[in-house]
């Protein structure tokens, strides 16, 4: 009994060697590309806990790229540099060991999974995650409760739970969904790629007041997005602008609406 | 991934793969087998050792001749090997059943051990004493003899009949005579013949008139001595009204040489009876390089001959080097239905041609097919079925939907649907989808923290779920625990 709530405690505090420089992530000089294709060219980033980066840039800038190589994409191929997560060379993990770390990823296009049910497969990722943390497993009536709490938290349908994993979900609903996810894996540095694209205004206030229920002082957020609108709605606490594999330029939210008005030809100059 | 944890990961990987078969023991029980070979003699010894009237064995032997003009059918998409069946013993029994055990307490310990492995529900007391939640009804096959079958008292109570086939032959003659043979004739294909000639046990069931089987029958088919083969016979009567839900399932030792199973299933269902037949069918599937494996060549065939009749087959196939099996439907009664819901998968060297026949003869019949085939490794898997629709059927109905999965690179699919039809009543449809499991898929589990081989187990399972949902409870359970089982090693 004791060594359990002795390795809670220590999951639910603070890692002390970050909790000392407090630096979550730190993306160092980065270069990947995807077969021969080059992408990221010596991009750096320093995300401090609770810390929102919104991630703006034209396209094929290497915006999504930067995403995956976080989350471990395996086609995305690392050629230089290093990212250290907590303390951890992120890089050197897999990718169920990076979502276990922490480390989640609200996809732009949330695949579907047929025939498997979204509570189902939320447990079997949730109860992975603890496995690899060495808690012990969530039975299905405490993980019931968790849901009631966060569905309602996040303004969803509960039949959505009922359905296979994004089948037949509305655009909005799969977003939602990624945002749901989220809210019960509870990680510490959530990216969310793309996630106002194919987003009517409606939907795209319910995604934001989720993602912003969720801001912390303990969990960072990196927003991939092409427009600010959604940066009306998650004001982020810095903005980069992506050009050619590198962060060109970082500046705070006015920066972001500077780019609405200028647009991205600038950089060619 | 370091070098030194990519290795230890491969070990674990082999010695899994290597584990994966969990039913590959060998039961050493003193046993009475025929020497190999098959000729006329042995016909009449296997009749003879079991005590059969004349009828019996006259129809065995015609059998026989109807065999040797025949030849072993290359229709399907399969490589089969050469079989000689004169290296094969046709006749293998327990040497303690030769008086045949009157009870438990007479059976060899040491075969009560196997099914224990087997997780066979055999002591009727332990399911009494409610470690099983709900009553399931045994009947034992082990090489070629019924060893035991439960609950035959209460059972009887109701009327309704479940006993092996000898037993059957000896006390309810009459029956026997009325449907064997009735709707797979001697002559129907290679294997039926050879089954008719030389089968030796079985499961018969009888359910009289307007009574509904008090619990769920099940027959378990296990193969252990060397160099036999397994020719069982299975007949189930649902008189008018009757209802039953009947399970087999079957294991077999891992052996380097391939064995055969050539089994035959008859079902005949009269006026408004119901008839649910399922199998998980796990029989040794060789090793990962191909070798060893049963070759099992199955025919299945209902008669759904009374009006309203209904049958369902489900079965799960997830064993065997070779599986060549069609369970069939004839919808002869008015507004009889058939239904035929399959998941077969084959991993490493196994070929599976299976899928099934719905032969609409009568006014209003319907008929649903669903098949998911998942081929792994460097299999090859088939889905082959029929739909007739004949001059009379009016208003006939059938909806058939065929998915295949593909794991890996190196597997096939293939599906070859048939339809006939002769009456433009007649509403047919026929969905088909061939789908792998994408990266996409894969990663995104994976970023939620779920291993690869978990997210493949779930991939393939949410793939079967339409036809799992058919199984009895326990049988699900057991269906995805195999499928796991089997895909070991199947993913990266």
């Amino acid at each position: 009994m004791n060594f359990k709530r002795c390795k809670l405690k220590r999951l639910d505090g603070q890692n002390p060697s970050y909790e000392k420089n407090k630096i979550m992530l730190k993306i160092n000089n980065i270069h990947a590309q995807v077969g021969d294709n080059k992408i990221l060219k010596g991009l750096n980033l320093q995300v401090k806990p609770g810390e929102v980066h919104a991630i703006m840039g034209p396209n094929g800038a290497g915006k999504s790229t930067l995403g995956n190589v976080l989350a471990g994409m395996e086609k995305v191929q690392v050629t230089e540099g290093s990212v250290d997560f907590l303390g951890k060379d992120l890089l050197e993990l897999e990718i169920e060991q990076r979502a276990s770390e922490g480390v989640f990823m609200a996809f732009q296009y949330p695949v579907e999974i047929p025939g498997v049910n979204n509570m189902y497969f939320l447990r079997a990722a949730l109860n992975a995650q603890r496995k690899y943390r060495g808690e012990s497993e969530m039975n299905s009536s405490v993980f019931l409760k968790l849901v009631r709490e966060k569905i309602k938290m996040m303004n969803m349908r509960d039949d959505l739970l009922r359905r296979p994993v994004n089948e037949g979900f509305s655009g909005g609903e799969k977003k939602r969904n990624e945002i749901f996810q989220m809210s019960i894996l509870e990680p510490k540095l959530a990216i969310l790629d793309e996630t106002d694209s194919g987003l009517d205004i409606d939907a795209l206030k319910i995604v934001a007041d989720g993602v912003n229920q969720l801001r912390n002082a303990d969990r960072s957020f990196i927003v991939i997005t092409h427009y600010q609108r959604l940066l009306d709605y998650i004001v982020p606490d810095f903005v980069h602008v992506l050009a050619d594999g590198k962060i060109v330029r970082t500046g705070d939210k006015s920066l972001a609406l500077e780019l609405e008005e200028t647009g991205y030809g600038w950089l060619d100059k | 991934m370091s070098e030194l944890l990519k290795k230890q990961k491969n070990v674990e990987v082999h010695k899994r793969v290597n584990q994966s078969y969990k039913d590959g023991f060998v039961t050493d029980i003193e046993s009475d087998t025929f020497p190999p070979g098959l000729n006329e003699e042995v016909v009449r010894a296997i009749s003879a050792k079991k005590q059969e009237p004349q009828w019996l064995l006259d129809w065995r032997l015609k059998a026989y001749a109807k065999w040797l003009t025949m030849e072993l059918p290359d229709w399907a998409k399969l490589k089969i090997p050469e079989i000689d069946f004169n290296a094969i013993s046709y006749f293998s029994s327990p040497k303690s059943d030769e008086n045949a055990p009157k009870s438990l307490d007479e059976v060899d310990p040491k075969l009560l051990e196997t099914y224990a492995k087997l997780g066979v529900p055999l002591h009727e007391q332990e399911i009494l004493a409610g470690v099983k939640r709900t009553k399931v009804a045994v009947d034992v096959v082990f090489d070629s003899v019924s060893v035991t079958t439960t609950f035959k008292k209460e059972l009887k109570k109701v009327g309704v009949i479940f006993c092996s086939f000898s037993e059957a032959v000896k006390d309810h003659p009459d029956l026997v005579k009325q449907y064997l043979g009735k709707v797979v004739p001697i002559g129907d294909n290679y294997f039926s013949a050879l089954n008719a000639a030389v089968f030796s046990d079985g499961s018969f069931v009888y359910i009289p008139k307007n009574t509904r089987c008090p619990m769920e029958l099940s027959t378990y088919f296990r193969i252990n001595e060397m160099n036999t083969g397994q020719f069982e016979r299975t007949l189930i009567i649902a008189d008018d009204g009757a209802e039953v839900s009947y399970l087999e399932g079957c294991t077999a030792p891992m052996r380097d040489e391939n064995q055969l199973h050539a089994a035959v299933v008859e079902l005949f269902i009269l006026d408004n009876a119901k008839i649910k037949y399922s199998t998980v069918q796990n029989w040794y599937p060789g090793d990962e390089e191909g070798k060893g494996g049963i070759f099992n060549f199955v025919t299945k065939r209902a008669a759904c001959n009374g009006v309203n009749a209904k049958v369902s087959w489900t079965q799960v196939e997830t064993g065997s080097a070779i599986t060549w099996k069609y369970p069939s439907c004839i919808l002869r009664g008015d507004n009889s239905r058939g239904e035929f819901y399959s998941v077969a998968l084959t991993n490493n060297y196994q070929q599976a041609d299976t899928g099934t026949k719905m032969i609409h003869l009568g006014k209003n019949t319907k008929s649903t097919i669903i098949s998911k085939g998942i081929s792994a490794g460097k299999s090859h898997n088939t889905y082959r079925g029929l739909v007739r629709i004949s001059k009379k059927a009016e208003g006939a109905r059938n909806h058939t939907q065929c998915d295949s999965l593909l794991i890996g690179k190196n597997c096939g699919a293939h599906t070859f649907p048939y339809i006939e039809c002769s009456n433009s009543t007649a509403q047919l449809e026929h969905e088909a989808t061939t789908s792998k499991i994408s990266e996409d898929q894969l990663f995104y589990c994976k970023q939620r923290g779920i291993s690869e081989e978990d997210a493949t187990s779930m991939i393939v399972d949410g793939f079967c779920k339409e036809v799992f949902k058919e199984l009895p409870m326990e049988f699900a359970v057991e269906a995805k625990a195999l499928l796991d089982i089997s895909l070991e090693g199947a993913v990266g």
